[in-house]
């Protein structure tokens, strides 16, 4: 057999040899891996990091989205813009206790009668983290840059659609102009940037904003470090006007799994960890020096119907169900929904009941409907609504069409969120009794049939803005798309009259108080209409460490949430434990023993294997 | 060339080989062992004639394929957001998307033949950085993880096989198997709430995520990596290694009743030197067919392993890039992938002449 002369035979072969020792080789990379790894289990750099704790209180936040990009002309998801937050002062920013617009960058505005020309005074006493004064050019810079470069008006290009001209006339003064009136100017939620570092960028839509450290910046912290999908490091800025942060340094820690974060949390790795499920909520209650913070989250979490999909130009398109566009079938749907059940159930006590459109955390603007209003939980109110709609039982029990057709409804869901599939299956519980048929359509991406209006209904949710001005204007006509081809920012393809004259009335409305009056009106006649029906107002649930975090700033100040808020509050206002840093030294030290031990006793097997090898090998060579 | 010794890299799922490069014949016997055949340049340019090929299949492959995965980038980029008509028009326009689709693959390939991957839509850097960041961070992973799986599997292989259904044997393929099932994130959850949390007397060991603690240089920041890299290693040798293992033993015990080896130990060969100079290196090639699989995948990532532990490797990436889809990042990773398997198969190809010298002849 040739195999056999190609081994057995004579050992002048190179080939033989190297295969020959390869299992001695084997078993000693084998154990030097081994050994490499036992020596790892000692921990040697909670040695560095503990005294690097001693003299620098480093509060670390467990985050897992990617930053899309660094640059404020850029950045739309969560986790960036909130870094922007803390790296550049706004012109203005929001109270924590009832996110009134407060000043920022801008000590004070004011507008002329007729709401197109607002001066804004900019604070002297904001430097840039390079040493330099910040001026009223630098806020004029940006604003133009996002007005003459379509790659600068990429993430926030909104805000200034609709301005006119932004000039600086001093160094403390700023003035834009605009095209029309806009209820968001003292709400611009744009990073100023400085001028004499953004002018050297040569194109800004490739500009992301995090090769060179530190990133000069004006706000409560400097950005000084960034790993994609590692870390993103900030230092305490020491000269913000407002005073310097407690902690000295600020570590958004990457943890792609939320039960790895929640593990970091427990051992203490990571002082902050948010967006927690119920069960995660349960496990870490009643865990000394962890504290959970279940606070009334920003977004509603609603049920929306397809009223009929339709452009600006009066096509329509999709292939809603016909019945929806009868209110009573929509009031009948929503009757039969028991939200307690839900809220209980599918949230586990982690959300507030729904009613009005915009979430109950703002204050100013929350409703709720009046009792006869209310489209209360009432199957049998539902069915009779549905009979007297025209929509009766056939013999065996189900709701027939005008085409005569057995109803069933396709209800759009994301099947990324275990919320809509939990719903969905009472939804099909509580409808299939009225004799109507659900049938659940659940994607990872649910865009292309939502705009295209092949649906029926749709889980629907949004986070709300301290100005509730955008998830107001997604229901007006002028959202509709233009032609059938075109997106438009409608939610839902609503379009009502009434409304719409509403929207128009909030927005010139300059005192807060009579356009929250406004808006709360937009808020029952949307209500009525029974396009749209707000379930539950889901909670921020998160966790920290008590040890490491004496005390946090919540948004809004009692019962608020720490992560995402509309300010820097949380990580500015956070003051370190007088612990903190301690906690993972008992596990240290018992984890360089267990590490030392663990090292010794394999080293020592493997020397003794190789020496037993080593024998019986020199005893057989031929 | 012998027919039943092409190897089958692709379809090679671990099972053994019926018909493998030790079956003996006629032809066989006789032929210098270590020598090449003399076709084996023509063997090597048809082999890699061949790469060539599957590497510009997939090329348009990625182009087609990705476009079929349901979903506007744009949409989903600017979901929840105030944009105007204008500004999504805007983003088609930089994107590339407004053009016709021969149009767009015509630029796809120009960029292509240029070195080119384009330009991510949703990071806005150029795919190669993305890649090139995220590819070292994989490989230390993976590779580190091949290393050792493949060298324990081989190695607890051929033990197992040369006692073979004695308790050893049975130990180790049990063991090796039950960890061959578990789902690796859910192992990776039990080491971190154990070896990283902490458990009873057992002291939290080792990072319960991520790849470095961050702010360390030099020495102090290879060792913060490695501290970082055990569990996740930990995890995917413990899952990976079994298929080595089965495969090894499989081949090893059809390589068992060889008459070669009674030759051998009728010289008066230890039991032990029998296995290792003799029976085991005749049947690696099964194993070698594996090595050569797996280390193809080592570049893929693993999704599961990585984002349990936060690893920001290519796994994580990929997915991200899919659920835009981010088109150019969705082909670029397609592509760098696919590469990696071809290019190790066809190493694995060019390197069995050099095992087995009926393969290329």
């Amino acid at each position: 057999m040739d195999r056999q002369d190609q081994y057995g035979g004579g050992p002048t072969r190179p080939s033989s040899r190297p295969t020959g020792r390869a299992p001695r080789l084997l078993a000693g990379s084998a154990a030097a891996a081994l050994t490499l790894t036992a020596a790892l289990t000692t921990p040697l750099d909670p040695a560095p990091r503990r005294a690097h704790a001693a003299e620098e209180k480093v509060l670390t936040v467990a985050v897992a989205q990617s930053v899309d990009s660094l640059s404020p002309f850029l950045a739309t998801r969560l986790v960036s813009t909130s870094i922007h937050r803390l790296v550049y002062e706004y012109l203005t920013n929001y109270d924590p206790s009832d996110n009134r617009a407060i000043p920022g960058l801008a000590t004070q505005w004011e507008t002329t009668d007729d709401k197109l020309t607002w001066t804004y005074r900019i604070r002297s006493n904001s430097t840039w983290s390079d040493g330099r004064r910040v001026t009223a050019e630098d806020a004029a810079w940006t604003f133009n840059k996002m007005m003459t470069d379509k790659g600068a008006a990429t993430a926030a290009g909104s805000f200034v659609a609709n301005f006119k001209k932004v000039t600086a006339p001093s160094p403390t003064k700023l003035v834009i102009r605009l095209k029309k009136p806009q209820a968001t100017m003292a709400a611009l939620d744009v990073p100023i940037v400085p001028k004499h570092v953004w002018e050297k960028v040569g194109d800004v839509s490739k500009f992301n904003n995090d090769k060179t450290f530190p990133i000069v910046g004006n706000g409560p912290f400097i950005l000084t470090g960034y790993k994609a999908d590692s870390y993103v490091r900030l230092k305490a800025n020491r000269t913000f006007w407002r005073g310097a942060p407690k902690f000295d340094e600020l570590l958004f820690k990457y943890y792609k799994d939320g039960d790895a974060a929640v593990a970091a949390l427990q051992k203490g790795e990571v002082s902050f960890v948010s967006g927690l499920t119920p069960a995660q909520a349960a496990a870490l209650k009643g865990r000394p020096d962890i504290e959970v913070n279940d606070a009334p989250g920003r977004r509603f979490y609603a049920l929306a119907t397809n009223p009929g999909a339709r452009a600006q130009d009066g096509t329509e398109f999709g292939d809603g169900h016909g019945s929806l566009r009868d209110q009573k079938v929509r009031h009948a749907l929503f009757m039969a929904v028991d939200r307690k059940t839900i809220i209980d159930r599918v949230f586990q006590g982690h959300a507030i009941a729904g009613a009005g459109y915009i979430p109950p955390r703002f204050a100013p603007y929350s409703w709720k409907p009046s009792r006869k209003q209310e489209l209360a939980y009432d199957p049998k109110k539902a069915a009779r609504l549905l009979d007297e709609a025209g929509y009766e039982k056939n013999d065996e029990g189900k709701r027939l069409g005008k085409d005569g057709k057995p109803i069933t409804y396709r209800v759009l869901c994301h099947a990324t969120d275990p919320n809509d599939k939990a719903v969905g299956k009472y939804l099909q519980e509580w409808w299939g009794e009225l004799g109507i048929g659900v049938s659940l359509d659940c994607r990872d991406n649910v865009t292309d049939p939502w705009l295209a209006g092949t649906y029926d209904l749709a889980f629907d949710g949004w986070s709300v803005n301290p100005d509730p001005d955008y998830v107001l204007s997604i229901h007006t006509c002028a959202a509709l798309p233009k032609t059938r081809k075109e997106t438009g920012a409608t939610d839902n393809f609503i379009c009502d009259k009434k409304y719409d004259k509403l929207y128009e009335r909030q927005l010139a409305e300059h005192d807060p108080a009579k356009r929250a009056a406004i808006v709360k009106e937009m808020e029952s006649r949307l209500y009525d209409t029974g396009y749209m029906n707000v379930i539950a107002y889901p909670n921020a649930v998160e966790a920290y460490r008590t040890d490491q975090i004496a005390s946090i700033e919540a948004m809004p100040r009692s019962g608020g949430n720490i992560y995402g808020q509309d300010g820097y509050w949380s990580w500015w206002s956070a003051v370190p434990a007088e612990s903190s840093g301690k906690s993972s030294e008992g596990a240290g030290s018992t984890g360089v023993i267990v590490g030392i031990v663990t090292g010794v006793v394999v080293l020592t097997g493997v020397a003794v294997l190789l020496g037993l090898r080593r024998r019986a090998t020199a005893d057989d060579r031929e | 060339m012998a027919a039943e010794a092409t190897p089958a890299l692709a379809e090679d799922s671990g099972g053994p080989r019926a018909s493998g490069p030790r079956a003996t014949g006629p032809r066989a016997t006789g032929r210098r062992a270590g020598r090449v055949g003399s076709g084996y340049p023509r063997y090597v340019a048809g082999k890699v004639g061949g790469a060539v090929v599957s590497l510009l299949a997939v090329l348009v492959t990625s182009f087609f394929l990705f476009r079929l995965i349901p979903g506007d980038p744009v949409k989903f980029m600017t979901g929840g957001r105030q944009v105007s008509a204008e500004q999504l028009a805007a983003y088609r326009q930089e994107f590339g998307l407004d053009l016709p689709l021969w149009k767009q693959f015509t630029n796809y390939c120009g960029q292509a033949l240029t070195g080119g991957l384009g330009t991510s839509y949703q990071f806005r850097a150029p795919v190669i950085d993305k890649i090139t960041e995220a590819l070292p961070n994989t490989l230390l992973l993976t590779g580190t993880a091949f290393v050792l799986y493949t060298l324990l599997g081989v190695w607890l292989g051929a033990r197992a096989a040369w006692r073979g259904g004695g308790p050893g044997d049975r130990f180790n393929t049990g063991l090796a198997l039950t960890l061959y099932s578990i789902p690796s994130f859910w192992l990776g959850l039990l080491l971190i709430i154990v070896f990283a949390v902490g458990m009873g007397p057992i002291p939290g060991l080792f990072p319960t995520g991520g790849m470095e603690s961050g702010g360390q240089e030099g020495f102090a920041y290879a060792v913060d990596v490695a501290h970082h890299l055990v569990l996740p290693v930990v995890t995917l040798v413990a899952v990976e290694y079994g298929q080595t293992l089965l495969v090894t033993r499989s081949a090893l015990l059809d390589e068992m009743g060889g008459d070669y080896l009674t030759t051998a130990r009728a010289k008066g060969l230890r039991d032990d030197l029998v296995r290792r100079r003799h029976a085991v290196p005749n049947a690696m090639l099964p194993t070698v067919t594996l090595i050569f699989v797996n280390l193809g995948r080592t570049v893929a990532g693993v999704i599961l392993v990585e984002t349990v532990f936060s690893w920001p490797g290519l796994g994580g990436l990929f997915y991200q890039a899919l659920s835009v889809p981010d088109l150019p990042l969705v082909q670029g990773l397609f592509f760098v992938f696919a590469a990696a398997v071809i290019v190790m198969n066809t190493l694995a190809d060019l390197v069995y002449p050099l095992l087995d010298p009926r393969v290329g002849r």
